[in-house]
């Protein structure tokens, strides 16, 4: 092997990688806020809504658990321009990682809410609190104990995919990465410094919930 | 501009042959590989655990898409251009061996100690102790797992596309910038990898509730 390593034209590109990795972060944090709602009316409609409804959910569930990310991309970014909704890169990135997220937060808080005995709730009402209270004071504990270490790791999943965004030329780290190798050709170099950014982000997150969850918990739930 | 025509479908039908085939490689490749992290994973050499823990949380811990990218212009860089197909292979097979190494790491560690202990009483040897004791019995746990993650495998072949291997998406990309019928054509695509990836699915949820089943006390 006699390549020479040239890190100074990444080096020389921080800013860029700096920016890139945080619009990675921000790009992720509203996407993970986004289908967590979407995910709390979409649990509700699977367990608790009418037949149709919870059928419609599952069906989405399947489809998007069941096709690759890109695939649902390509069919927000080039399809819905077609029917009239035009969507720059970022909206088009954004969208997809709600819809595609969405799927996989509803299932983790639908198990949240199942994991949650039914007579717990009717013994609460027995007791005499209202279904808020009961929800509240019940539910919610309990359930959020069982949901918050797969959306921790949900959340890691998610920053790691949105990788896949730059597809599309949206505005993210590997975009960025992409950007400075076609303007220095140090492909190499300016992947492997993007995927060690990505590889501290995702110990920093797991170190973090983690700490979370013992802070919260008492003690670490997952793992 | 051309239009788009019935045969193009077969177009796309023709691709999804290339995404069951790269699929199926890269099962096999980080099949073999995984199996080494799991052993590795569970030895009684610290530094062969280290080993394995490390390359998990690398390979879990990064994008794909980069890890791609890296096998694509690491070849390069290294005077052997892999070309698509070769970088797709390999970057998903070191990537698969990640996740399977995990997923059979826990299937061995589900085999009870006790068992372990025996077959050492009985005087075996660790080959024959892992082939004729613990690996049979971590099979019946690793299968639905593995078939599950089969699922993310296939739609993980996608990403090839990225590095410009002709794969169902790459067809579909390519038979999209000469007609523009996204939502026909990508609807197709998503259709192709529902029909390959849902059975998957099923057939895996099923095998956990067998599972589950079983080992109720």
């Amino acid at each position: 092997m006699n390549y020479v390593f040239h890190f100074g034209d990444i080096w020389n590109a921080w800013p860029e990688l700096l920016w890139g990795t945080l619009l990675t972060l921000r790009l992720s944090a509203l996407s993970m806020l986004l289908s967590l709602i979407v995910a709390v009316f979409g649990a509700l409609a699977r367990t608790s809504g009418p037949r149709p409804l919870r059928a419609l959910v599952a069906a989405y569930v399947e489809l998007i658990r069941n096709t690759p990310f890109l695939v649902q991309i390509f069919l927000i970014f080039f399809g819905l321009p077609t029917v009239g909704l035009r969507l720059d890169a970022n909206t088009g990135a954004l969208i997809a990682l709600v819809l595609n997220g969405s799927a996989y937060t509803i299932e983790i808080v639908r198990a949240g809410i199942e994991s949650i005995p039914h007579g717990q709730v009717e013994a609460a009402r027995a007791l005499g609190l209202h279904t808020l209270q009961a929800f509240r004071l019940v539910v919610l504990p309990q359930a959020l104990r069982v949901v918050v270490p797969p959306l921790g790791s949900q959340f890691i999943l998610l920053m790691l995919n949105s990788s896949v965004v730059s597809v599309i030329s949206a505005d993210e780290l590997t975009a960025a990465a992409q950007d400075i190798q076609s303007r220095t050709f140090r492909a190499f170099e300016a992947y492997i410094v993007a995927t060690a950014i990505y590889f501290g982000l995702s110990m920093l997150f797991t170190a973090a919930f983690a700490s979370i969850e013992r802070l919260a918990f008492g003690r670490p739930v997952s793992r | 501009m051309r239009t788009l025509i019935l045969a193009d479908f077969g177009f796309l039908l023709l691709a999804a042959r290339w995404t069951i085939v790269l699929s199926a490689a890269a099962f096999f490749g980080g099949g073999v590989l995984g199996l080494l992290i799991a052993l590795a994973r569970v030895s009684q050499t610290r530094a062969l655990r280290w080993l394995a823990i490390g390359y998990i949380r690398v390979f879990q811990g990064t994008p794909l898409l980069l890890q791609l990218f890296l096998v694509f212009f690491g070849g390069d860089m290294l005077g052997v251009p892999l070309g698509p197909w070769i970088s797709a292979v390999l970057g998903l097979s070191l990537n698969a061996a990640a996740f399977l190494g995990e997923i059979w790491r826990g299937s061995i560690q589900s085999v009870t100690i006790g068992q372990i202990e025996a077959a050492r009483a009985l005087g075996l040897h660790y080959l024959p102790l892992m082939l004729r004791v613990v690996l049979p019995q971590a099979l019946r746990v690793a299968i639905a797992p593995t078939v599950g993650f089969m699922v993310n495998l296939v739609k993980s072949t996608s990403l090839a596309a990225i590095i410009g291997f002709v794969e169902l998406t790459r067809a579909g990309q390519l038979l999209n910038n000469a007609t523009f019928r996204p939502f026909l054509i990508f609807g197709t695509v998503a259709l192709i990898y529902f029909v390959l990836c849902w059975p998957l699915t099923v057939a895996s949820r099923r095998m956990e509730r067998r599972l589950a089943t079983a080992y109720r006390r």
